[in-house]
């Protein structure tokens, strides 16, 4: 017994012995050094085995990769955009109200998660290629939508389109309506309410959502393989451009490419660190209840 | 969680619904029944021709074979992971945490492209399984490897809050009550793990079954040996065989729905285990 204060629970029996904490501790390191930290550096050793000005080169003097993270900048922000607008909409009537059918619409929101990119992009090659009337009128329109950039922005708003509804649900549902409700009464228009309520509300979750989503767009690969046609300079996104360039058995140049998409992954990461406070803050830090006018 | 606001007290749920439903329609669903479609358009002996022949049934049988043991693996690392980040303090704790989500960040092709370079007999790793006569790239190892890899963060991410929820006072009960603590671990703690473990599971189980980005660069594709069935797809979409290639998809496809309402299910339960 010693003479400190008791402390307030007794001391918590997580004390596994030492033998096993070092070892779960050594296996973990493990782990997460062969599956992640030596990959991670392995893209950037060999993207710049053959030194740093043939890594630039790599990178800006190809017209082909040049236009591919031309592409990738132009096809993932529509992708996302066109999402954000969706899962807004998806999460507040799914968190605001109640209604006949939610959960099976909350199902369906998950489900391109569980949808094989591949399928997701042979779906539509089925509705817009050319074996259809429907590809043949675009066609002839003139409008190409199958191995075009349409396609590349519809396949990947297809596979990212779950991130930012999930996000968003838990977190309106958690900031509660209250606010919203009292904008209203004071006369509020529905523009008002949601630009000065709700949006200041979510912005954090809401970014988050962007960002996840904004990751996945920019990484899709099964997908995008399936709808781009692979026309060398013109529908090679970042992705399908390194694996033709491993095709052709350029590695330098396929890691040099390769290691700007891990950079890109790791921003994602620093920014989802910074942002996860954030974002927990708002999902619990509920105002307190008030009543709800019927 | 809030009931529900009146529809008549906040603005919004006929826009916000209907919009929500167009856009899942377009995006979504009616692209899907596309593909149902034009499967159905080939009647029940030519859809068995296209989607159950022997190639198909052992691309089925290696998705579902490889993405298992992939799924197992992960179990059995995720769970090692997530009780280490929980219960015990040590230096680069932060850093490993937010390191097991590089799988999700990282694009698919990169991990393929990265992983096929280590594990060839010259590579990195590849080198130490050489002397062993394990040949892991262009190999179902390979494959498996890959989908370890991109599996990684479910189990860890489902198992993680359910370990630090765990109230250290079931534990003092147990021990009180004179249980060992090997039994306190298996009577009290595994129980409490088993369904969100299931959840990860499952999630890293449904991500191996589509995953293609990463597999094409680490498989050989070869037929009855590495090819993959998402890679089946794209070998009669190539040849213009629409309708074989969306017969093969709608096999995948009813592998996810499955997949998917077994999630949903254990998603609830082990919700209401935790609350």
């Amino acid at each position: 017994m010693s003479a400190e204060p008791v402390p307030a629970r007794p001391p918590r029996p997580h004390r596994d012995p030492w033998y096993v904490r070092w070892l779960l501790v050594g296996l973990t390191f493990g782990i997460v050094g062969v599956l992640i930290v030596v990959p991670l550096v392995s893209v950037f050793a060999q993207a710049t085995a053959k030194g740093l000005g043939t890594y630039w080169s790599n990178l800006v003097s190809n017209p082909d990769t040049r236009h591919a993270v031309f592409l990738t900048l132009m096809v993932a922000p529509v992708a996302v955009a066109l999402n954000v607008v969706g899962g807004i909409a998806a999460a507040w009537a799914i968190a605001r109200f109640r209604f006949p059918g939610r959960s099976v619409l909350i199902t369906l929101i998950d489900l391109p998660f569980s949808v094989s990119p591949v399928v997701a992009g042979l779906v539509f090659v089925l509705i817009f290629g050319l074996q259809t009337p429907l590809g043949v009128w675009l066609r002839d329109n003139g409008y190409q939508v199958i191995f075009a950039p349409p396609a590349l922005v519809l396949a990947t708003a297809f596979v990212t389109f779950p991130f930012v509804a999930r996000e968003l649900i838990p977190v309106l549902e958690a900031v509660g309506p209250e606010e919203e409700l009292a904008a209203r009464s004071l006369g509020a228009s529905g523009w008002q309410l949601f630009w000065r309520i709700t949006v200041p509300n979510i912005k954090w979750g809401l970014l988050y959502g962007v960002i996840l989503c904004n990751a996945r767009a920019m990484g899709e690969f099964g997908a995008v393989y399936v709808v781009s046609g692979r026309i060398e300079g013109e529908t090679d996104t970042m992705p399908l451009r390194v694996q033709k360039l491993w095709e052709g058995s350029d590695n330098p140049a396929a890691f040099a490419l390769a290691s700007v998409l891990t950079l890109l992954a790791l921003v994602t990461l620093v920014l989802k660190v910074l942002i996860e406070p954030k974002v927990r803050a708002e999902q619990t830090a509920p105002n307190p209840p008030a009543q709800v006018p019927e | 969680m809030s009931a529900g606001v009146s529809r008549r007290a906040l603005p919004g749920f006929g826009i916000g619904l209907g919009y929500a439903i167009a856009y899942l329609a377009l995006l979504v669903l009616i692209p899907l029944a596309a593909c149902l479609v034009k499967a159905a358009s080939l009647g029940p002996d030519e859809f068995l021709a296209a989607a159950w022949t022997p190639r198909a049934r052992s691309a089925y049988a290696l998705t579902f074979g490889v993405s298992l043991v992939a799924a197992l693996v992960n179990v059995v690392l995720g769970c090692v992971v997530a009780w280490s980040l929980v219960r015990y303090e040590f230096p680069g704790k932060r850093v490993i945490d937010a390191l097991v989500d590089v799988p999700l960040a990282l694009p698919t092709a990169v991990a393929g492209l990265v992983y096929a370079s280590l594990y060839v007999k010259t590579g990195w790793l590849g080198q130490f399984l050489e002397p062993l006569g394990i040949q892991a790239a262009y190999s179902r190892l390979g494959i498996v490897l890959v989908l370890v890899f991109t599996g990684f963060p479910f189990v860890v991410r489902t198992v993680q809050p359910v370990l630090a929820d765990l109230d250290a006072e079931f534990e003092e009960a147990a021990a009180v009550l004179g249980a060992s603590r090997w039994q306190t671990f298996r009577r009290v703690i595994v129980p409490t793990l088993v369904p969100a473990a299931l959840t990860g599971f499952a999630l890293a189980l449904a991500r191996g079954l589509g995953e293609y980005g990463s597999v094409v660069f680490i498989s050989s594709n070869k037929i009855f040996e590495t090819e993959i069935a998402p890679m089946l797809v794209l070998v009669r979409l190539e040849e213009y065989a629409y309708a074989e290639a969306a017969a093969v998809a709608t096999v995948l496809l009813g592998f996810s729905f499955v997949l998917l309402a077994a999630i949903n299910y254990l998603e609830r339960r082990s919700k209401r285990h935790v609350g």
